[in-house]
């Protein structure tokens, strides 16, 4: 189900109502503190990750509210658990739960189409 | 008459049981692995037996565990099992000795008194009866005191009581009938008779006044064995499995048996041999402290029996060991989370009590299509650093805890060590976060790429402010060098005069993180570097009942009110003693407990920080002046 | 001084002379409700735990948003509480506070007030204690400081970091202790924004060859020629805006300050050398009026702060009958709102003890 072959052109504007936020709402339910993200950065900004490549916890909860799962699918599996990004959050977002449980969502539509 | 239609049911149920156990024993032998079943073999046949004939006797019948952690439960425990056994036994005894004849089948002895109703007039048949109803009153007491704790539990001190499945209730109500039909069956036959002893006896002759005896005795010989065979044909689907399971442990284990990565039979017999008995419960801090009351390690083995999916109840668990260290049957708990995690979540149709036997719960339900894929391969390997005797590495957590890491610099140059701080600039994680979230194959990843690092520095030790990486670099990487926490390298620069400190005029308690002191049993090292610098505060919460902070990595679903509320219940638990500071040897603890913290007391700091606090003010200043001195820069001490 | 600040024999009921108010704290609040107490003929007792009035104005530098100096206001307070009727009392803390029929006894550490009418709680806010926030290196590096510790800098006329040089680089850091779930402040402190803009353009006037960083959250300039001020220190100050809350501070193999900051806006982490760090650090309630609050059995709400009878038409009134707040014990506020919210107080205060003698409710 990626995008039925158009894939390879991508949109440069988020289609809001034509994204899927399935995903989104899939980690809503089971972590009510995704919905508290103001897209500050401290997670990002400390993330061990993010010394070597492009992830950034912040793009991913955006893409993700957005509907944007391409983008999400490519980089969440980059992070290493390591927890420092739950220590920084100025909200309070549960932000290793929400990476577990954006990993376990789309393992999930890949191998049981859900 | 030597045979009666009710002792019917009691026949079928014992040989039921007996034909399962067997069974079962076999089932779970046949699947050990090679290596553990020439351990099972030696141990039977050498030492171990005798230890663990011994452990039997001490463990399973008095209970010897939960009598120390809490001397009404073990006695309510000692009471149904010690009790009980020794009825069967001293029973058969007594049908061989006073019977028709010798060997006889086993309804005979525990029916004894319905077909010997006149036994027990004088001699040494009457000073046996008398043991037998002061056993039977022994058991009654305990029988009592487990009833009363179901519905009140803080009479035997525990705040919570395991909650209870149909089945399970069911099999409870056989087991609290069958005692108490046994003592109306034999009065009755006793005031019919006019025997028995001082239980049997009295109370007979005293229902006999005015019921008639003779006739009412029968039904409750029925109930009796009703009771009976009920227990015995429910015992398997319930917790009283663990009656013949904790046998068959107690020999793997002390045949040196361990559950290790995956689930096997060690495994089922540790998951079998739970008896539910609720000491866990009170141990949780999340029970206490948040809230949670669905995820105890008792809930957990009843799920995992049970094939429930206990996949979110594995990860919402702090992984203190605070359960696992208090468990009276010695069930490795946290083995069995870690291979709940790895295995993820049950299919549907794997869920229910009646399917899915061992090897069908051992698959690997991970279809994982990228299994070769590496996550990591973004990585770039490290530049090497050779001419170093030690290497530190932060870790982490230590990098939003700067004050450890700058004062271990202090400390590595006061002592004048030639170290090299490997992760200055970021650090790549240990692995450990992922493995507790069981991905053991990305965590492999990393272990790789920080062991490529670490082998081709041609360090001597390794040193790390964290016990969390700690514990992966002791465990799960196969390094050459010493490894060390660094309240282990503390203690012997102290020792080798490398570091010389002077006493502070202030108390201190220490806190046991649960990775260094549950998980690894470093107990002594920074207990010794605190007795140099400060006075110790004596407090309950310490060693294996140290609270953990809350802050751990290990559970993933817990959220941030809770883990707020755990750590300030912990903190105020070691802060009773108000001490000027409370010491912790682990940058997650520092930054949980300094969250909590009211107005700064006491003052939450790493035990490095404390050290640096008593080295004296001209070695700061000379690591400071040699520093400087190459800029040529002026420098006065600030601090 | 215009006309018409000055004390004169104004407004004065003939009952008020008979009455004493103890108002507790001589800072910006105190002062001014102190002055308008007296205008209006009471007596007032003025108790500051300090060596002198004016509070956290004796450590400012300039003012927002017209950048005066905060002498001036100053001033203006120790022209309000020059009066007969007000008997200022510095060094003193408040020990106890019993009510005796209407009247409130308060015992002081140097001796115990004659019975007051009412009481106006005036303790204001305390500064965040920048070393709660571990990870920005506060109390550990050296080139870290506060925002009060900045305004001393600039009292004293010259910005220096501890090696003797002046900054070539400078980044200040909003939200520190405020916004943040992870010291239990979850609350806005409002002026630290404005401040960060003000010293910005500050730093800038004294050093005109230095970079100024400001690393924020959100900009919130709430008060009158607020957005102004921050329009005039991108367009003529040339201070660089980054949005991206700062994870933590380090220092280099060099021994220089290194930032990590997540650029939100251009969707990449960014990594800087500093030379010097500032930490916007945002109020609390202060201790000593938490004392104050404990003894009285004042409610205090979530945020830490005082709890108001009403958001919106009482925000003087406490819980207790007799007791009002002034200022910044309730909620952050600016220097403005602080002077209006002691005026309010007064006029609470008035309308408490004019009412009918016999329903004295508040």
């Amino acid at each position: 189900m990626k995008g039925f072959g158009f894939s390879s052109i991508k949109p440069r504007v988020i289609d809001y109502d034509r994204n899927n936020r399935t995903v989104s709402e899939y980690i809503l339910e089971r972590e009510p503190s995704f919905s508290l993200c103001i897209a500050c950065g401290a997670c990002a900004a400390t993330c061990s990750a993010a010394n070597f490549t492009e992830m950034s916890l912040r793009k991913l909860n955006i893409f993700l509210k957005r509907g944007e799962n391409d983008e999400v699918r490519r980089i969440m599996n980059r992070c290493m658990l390591c927890g420092k990004c739950t220590l920084v959050c100025p909200r309070g977002v549960n932000t290793r739960n929400v990476i577990f449980i954006t990993q376990q969502a789309f393992k999930k539509l890949d191998n049981y189409a859900v | 008459m030597q045979f009666n239609p009710f002792v019917i049911p009691f026949n079928i149920g014992l040989y039921f049981i007996i034909i399962y156990c067997v069974a079962i024993c076999i089932i779970w032998f046949m699947d050990l692995s090679r290596a553990d079943k020439l351990r099972l073999q030696r141990g039977f046949f050498g030492k171990p037996f005798t230890r663990s004939i011994k452990e039997i006797f001490t463990e399973s019948l008095i209970h010897r565990k939960i009598f120390r952690l809490n001397p009404v439960l073990g006695y309510m425990h000692m009471s149904l099992a010690f009790g009980w056994f020794l009825l069967i036994l001293l029973g058969t005894i007594e049908a061989d000795i006073f019977g028709e004849k010798h060997l006889n089948p086993p309804y005979k002895a525990i029916f004894f008194r319905f077909f010997n109703p006149d036994h027990g007039a004088e001699g040494f048949a009457r000073v046996y009866s008398f043991i037998m109803d002061f056993i039977l009153a022994f058991i009654l007491s305990g029988l009592m005191i487990a009833i009363i704790k179901r519905f009140w539990s803080r009479i035997v001190g525990m705040k919570k009581t395991t909650n209870l499945k149909t089945l399970d209730r069911i099999a409870l109500l056989s087991l609290w009938l069958i005692f108490p039909s046994r003592l109306l069956a034999e009065s009755f036959t006793c005031g019919a008779a006019g025997s028995g002893s001082f239980l049997t006896g009295s109370l007979g002759s005293f229902f006999a006044g005015f019921l008639p005896a003779e006739a009412m005795a029968y039904p409750f010989w029925w109930l009796y064995s009703l009771s009976l065979g009920l227990f015995f044909i429910l015992l398997p689907r319930t917790r009283y499995m663990h009656i013949p399971s904790e046998l068959f442990l107690i020999f793997l284990r002390n045949s040196g048996v361990r559950t290790g990565d995956q689930y096997g039979s060690y495994a089922e017999a540790q998951v079998y041999s739970c008896s539910s008995c609720g000491i866990c419960l009170d141990k949780c801090q999340l029970s206490r402290s948040a809230g949670i009351n669905d995820i105890q390690s008792a809930y957990f083995v009843k799920g995992l029996k049970r094939n429930d999916d206990v996949y979110d109840i594995s990860l919402n668990c702090l992984m203190c060991g605070r359960c696992e260290t208090s468990c009276p049957v010695g069930i490795e708990l946290g083995a069995l989370r870690m291979i709940q995690r790895r295995a993820g979540e049950t299919p549907e149709d794997m869920k229910s009590i009646w399917t899915g036997y061992m090897r069908e719960r051992n698959q690997d339900r991970n279809i994982d299509k990228e299994a070769n894929k590496k996550v990591f391969n973004y990585l770039q390997p490290e530049p090497v650093v050779s001419e170093t005797e030690v290497l530190y590495f932060a870790g982490c957590m230590t990098h939003l805890s700067p004050g450890i890491s700058t004062s271990m610099i202090k400390i590595f140059e006061a002592a004048g060590v030639n170290y090299h701080f490997m992760d200055q600039n970021g650090s790549v994680c240990c692995g450990r976060p992922l493995m507790l979230a069981g991905k053991d194959r990305e965590a492999r990843e990393l272990i790789q790429h920080n062991s490529m690092a670490i082998w081709s520095s041609g360090a001597k030790k390794l040193v790390t402010s964290c016990p969390i990486c700690l514990k992966v670099f002791t465990e799960s990487y196969h390094l050459d060098v010493e490894v060390l926490h660094h309240t282990e390298f503390i203690c012997r620069l102290i020792e080798e005069g490398r570091l010389t400190l002077k006493f502070l005029n202030r108390t201190v308690v220490y806190h046991d993180p649960c990775e260094l002191g549950r998980g690894l049993g470093i107990y002594y090292d920074p207990r010794m570097v605190l007795y140099h610098v400060a006075r110790f505060n004596d407090t309950e919460f310490e060693r294996d009942n140290a609270p953990c902070c809350g802050g751990s990595l290990g559970n993933i679903r817990l959220d941030s009110r809770k883990k707020t509320a755990v750590a300030s219940d912990a903190l105020n638990d070691l802060a009773r003693s108000n001490p000027d500071f409370l010491i912790t040897s682990c940058p997650l603890c520092k930054k949980t407990f300094r969250k909590v913290a009211q107005n700064g007391s006491p003052e939450i700091i790493d035990i490095a920080e404390i050290v640096v606090k008593a080295m004296p003010p001209s070695q700061k200043e000379e690591f400071r002046h040699n520093k400087n001195c190459q800029r040529g820069v002026k420098y006065t001490v600030v601090k | 001084m215009e006309a018409g600040w000055k004390h004169q024999k104004t407004l004065s009921m003939p009952e008020n002379k008979e009455r004493h108010i103890v108002v507790i704290g001589a800072g910006t609040a105190g002062c001014t409700a102190a002055g308008q107490l007296a205008r209006e003929g009471y007596r007032v007792s003025l108790i500051e735990k300090e060596g002198r009035p004016g509070g956290k104005l004796n450590s400012y530098y300039q003012l927002f948003p017209d950048r005066r100096k905060s002498e001036e206001v100053r001033d203006f307070l120790l022209a309000e509480i020059d009066s007969p009727l007000i008997i200022l009392k510095p060094d003193t803390d408040v020990e106890s506070i019993k009510k005796n029929d209407a009247k409130w006894l308060v015992t002081t550490t140097r001796g115990d007030l004659p019975p007051a009418d009412a009481i106006l709680l005036a303790s204001g806010f305390d500064l965040f204690n920048a070393e709660r926030k571990e990870e920005y290196g506060y109390g550990i590096y050296d080139d870290v400081i506060t925002s009060l510790e900045l305004e001393e800098k600039f009292r004293s006329g010259s910005i220096l970091t501890s090696k003797g040089f002046p900054p070539g680089r400078v980044g200040l850091v909003h939200c520190v202790g405020s916004r943040d779930e992870k010291v239990g402040n979850f609350h806005c402190s409002k002026v630290c924004c404005v401040t960060a803009v003000k010293q910005a353009i500050e730093i800038k006037e004294m050093l005109p060859g230095t970079e100024v960083f400001c690393f924020y959250m959100d900009m919130r300039m709430f008060g009158p020629y607020y957005e102004e001020l921050y329009r005039e220190a991108q367009e003529k100050w040339a201070v660089n805006f980054i949005r991206g809350k700062v994870s933590e501070a380090s220092e280099n193999i060099e021994e220089r300050l290194v930032i990590k900051v997540e650029d939100t806006l251009a969707g990449k982490p960014l990594k800087m050398q500093v030379d010097l760090l500032v930490l916007m650090i945002g109020m609390e309630n202060a201790q000593s009026g938490l004392r104050v609050g404990e003894d009285l059995g004042l409610d205090v709400g979530m945020n830490g702060f005082f709890k108001v009878r009403d958001n919106h038409y009482g925000n003087n009134r406490s819980n207790l009958t007799g007791v009002f707040y002034a200022g910044t014990c309730t909620s952050a506020m600016n220097i403005t709102d602080t002077i209006s919210h002691a005026r309010a107080a007064v006029v609470e205060i008035d309308t408490y003890l004019n009412t009918s003698g016999k329903e004295l409710k508040s």
